[in-house]
């Protein structure tokens, strides 16, 4: 038998009013590392997925929509730009790289990107299997598409127009796996690429003449080529003050900066996160409060159990001792408890997430914000705890043995 | 062994008791009676040391528990007294056995469940070892008690009005196991009471 033995079963003595404050940490401790966890693996995730990307540029629309289906593979493309005016911008001397994208079919509801070998590299993906595609309508699958859809080096199938499941089928074409990719974490293992020439020919069906002319005719042919976006790395910061702007007010397409886009869109987030927050606190004042109430009431009703524990040696310390840890231990078990609501939520919803978004799943470990928290928590229950350790201090032994 | 001098308390200016000296021998028996509201709870809290004296001295084995330090005191307490009150007391959370493993956590001493089964046995509830006090008979109640007075062999067990509520039958049950147990541990038993009928069984008495 030692004192905490003893503050065990005496929470556990009051099932109820201990189960209220441990539900009411739980909720408070589950939403806020809930809520954390997603801001932090959305940043994480959106950062990791524009390094290397300074610029996007593609037709004019909405620069938030450029960067969504040009960067996350997400959002429908905002039309399609001219290869030659991409080609022009490419040999901008502020310009380090220039990866040129186009769309245009999709199988299973994964995208089918025209793409030259840099974008992979911009990834640091490495092939798991198989080589690099070479020639038209041979692919390179993302680790995601090839587990999800079961494909092998070798396979073949037919991209059915569109971005979204269900366009018709482009039977006559055929792609065909050469390589897998390793899982990178990105959105690359979501992707299936392919030379751009794939999607030229794909969607015209003189392409292949047409193709052979460019050699022989490229001023007329050349001019009708069209890609979907561009990404472009700058070789200096002057890069982004000046092009942006230049593309912007001197050609008909579009430029965007990721990082820039994402900023407004992490704080049309944050005020969502602020509301989610501000609930999260609020249920842990009223935890705090619960708790104290909770002390208060088992100290009263456990007057003359102190005073008998009194009278056989315990000193006043010790009693103080058994209240606080009553606090503290029902704090760090619902702190536990919080934790592990929020990690089993966290993952329940990245199983509905829309697997473009590929949320890493680092979220088992835990993260400095988790040990502020648990500090938070502690000195909750110590503040709850406070007034009752004082009273358990000054009980009247002699008092409560005489009158109870 | 117990012996005052010259006690005295005080609640305010009004209220103030004087206690006649006591000298007990060793193993030697007490009844202190008097009417209710005459300072025999008072008299039974400064010979625990829950009470603070005003004036004068509580030897207990030599020791004169009025100059102990707080902690001492705790310490002393845990390991010579016993005490047995009116309404019997626990902790409701734990069995009865962890009751007596507390008291013996307590008192800074080893957890011994042998001894704790011996006193058990000793007072006919040791199949009662698992069951929650409040689960227990109100007699079982009243020996769960006497066994946390003397779990610890204490010098001197306090019993404060320990069969005001029992009727003739149990009154004597549990004088008669009081002093037994009592001199089994080699102790002083002091009981406290307006109850009359505890008269006739004790050779020493105090009237307040």
């Amino acid at each position: 038998m030692n004192l905490f033995k003893l503050t065990w079963k005496n929470l556990w003595s009051r099932p109820l009013a201990t189960l209220l404050s441990l539900i009411l940490i739980m909720l408070g401790v589950g939403l806020i590392t809930f809520v954390l966890q997603v801001k932090r693996d959305f940043e994480g995730h959106m950062g990791k997925n524009i390094k290397g990307i300074d610029m996007v540029v593609g037709a004019k629309g909405s620069p938030l929509q450029l960067i969504l289906s040009a960067v996350f593979h997400i959002d429908a493309p905002t039309g399609n730009i001219k290869l030659i005016e991409a080609e022009k911008l490419k040999k901008n001397r502020l310009v380090k790289y220039a990866i040129p994208l186009s769309y245009g079919d999709s199988y299973n509801g994964y995208r089918i990107v025209g793409t030259d070998t840099a974008f992979s590299k911009l990834y640091n993906a490495r092939l798991k299997t198989g080589v690099l595609r070479k020639e038209t309508f041979e692919v390179n699958l993302g680790a995601g598409v090839a587990t999800d859809l079961n494909l092998k080096i070798g396979d073949e199938f037919s991209g059915s127009h569109g971005l979204v499941a269900g366009g018709a089928t482009h039977d006559d074409q055929n792609y065909r796996v050469t390589g897998i990719f390793e899982a990178s974490n990105t959105v690359l293992d979501q992707l299936i690429l392919t030379n751009l020439e794939s999607v030229w020919d794909a969607h015209n069906h003189g392409a292949q003449e047409a193709h052979e002319d460019i050699e022989n005719d490229p001023d007329h042919q050349l001019a009708d080529l069209e890609i979907t976006a561009l990404l472009v790395k700058f070789r200096s910061p002057m890069g982004v003050i000046q092009l942006p702007r230049w593309v912007n007010t001197q050609t008909n397409m579009q430029a965007a900066v990721p990082s820039y886009e994402l900023k407004r869109l992490t704080n049309l987030m944050g005020f969502g996160i602020d509301t989610i927050n501000g609930v999260a606190v609020i249920i842990m004042i009223v935890a705090g409060i619960s708790v104290f109430i909770s002390l208060l009431n088992s100290l009263k009703e456990r007057q003359p159990e102190l005073a008998l524990m009194r009278s056989y040696g315990a000193s006043r310390k010790q009693l103080a001792a058994t209240v606080l840890l009553e606090g503290l231990l029902t704090s760090l078990l619902g702190f536990a408890g919080g934790i592990a609501l929020s990690k089993t939520g966290f993952f329940v919803t990245v199983s509905f997430f829309p697997q473009s978004l590929s949320l890493p799943s680092s979220a088992l470990s835990l993260s400095l914000s988790d040990a502020y928290l648990l500090l938070v928590v502690v000195t909750i229950s110590f503040l709850s705890a406070l007034i009752p350790v004082i009273k358990s201090l000054n009980i009247n032994i002699s008092k409560t043995l005489a009158t109870s | 062994m117990i012996q005052t001098t010259g006690l005295s308390y005080a609640y305010d200016a009004q209220a103030e008791f004087r206690f006649p000296d006591i000298h007990l021998a060793d193993a030697e028996n007490l009844v202190i009676l008097g009417e209710s509201g005459i300072g025999k709870t008072t008299l039974l809290h400064l010979l625990a040391g829950l009470l603070v004296a005003k004036t004068g001295k509580v030897l207990i084995n030599n020791t004169d528990i009025t100059q102990l330090g707080a902690r001492e005191l705790d310490h002393f307490r845990g390991n010579n007294m016993g005490f047995v009150f009116q309404k019997p007391y626990f902790v409701k959370s734990l069995s009865l056995i962890d009751n007596l493993l507390l008291l013996q956590y307590l008192a800074g001493r080893k957890s011994d469940q042998t001894k704790i089964k011996q006193v058990l046995d000793r007072l006919g509830i040791k199949d009662k070892e698992r069951k929650k006090t409040y689960q227990l008979s109100q007699g079982e109640q009243q020996r769960a008690s006497i066994a946390m007075a003397i779990i610890n062999d204490p010098k001197i067990i306090l019993a404060d009005e320990p069969t005001s509520s029992l009727d003739d039958k149990n009154c004597l049950n549990v004088t008669t196991l009081l002093k037994s147990q009592a001199s089994a541990t080699g102790a002083n038993l002091v009981v406290i009471t307006h109850d009359q009928r505890l008269k006739t069984q004790f050779e020493n008495q105090l009237q307040l």
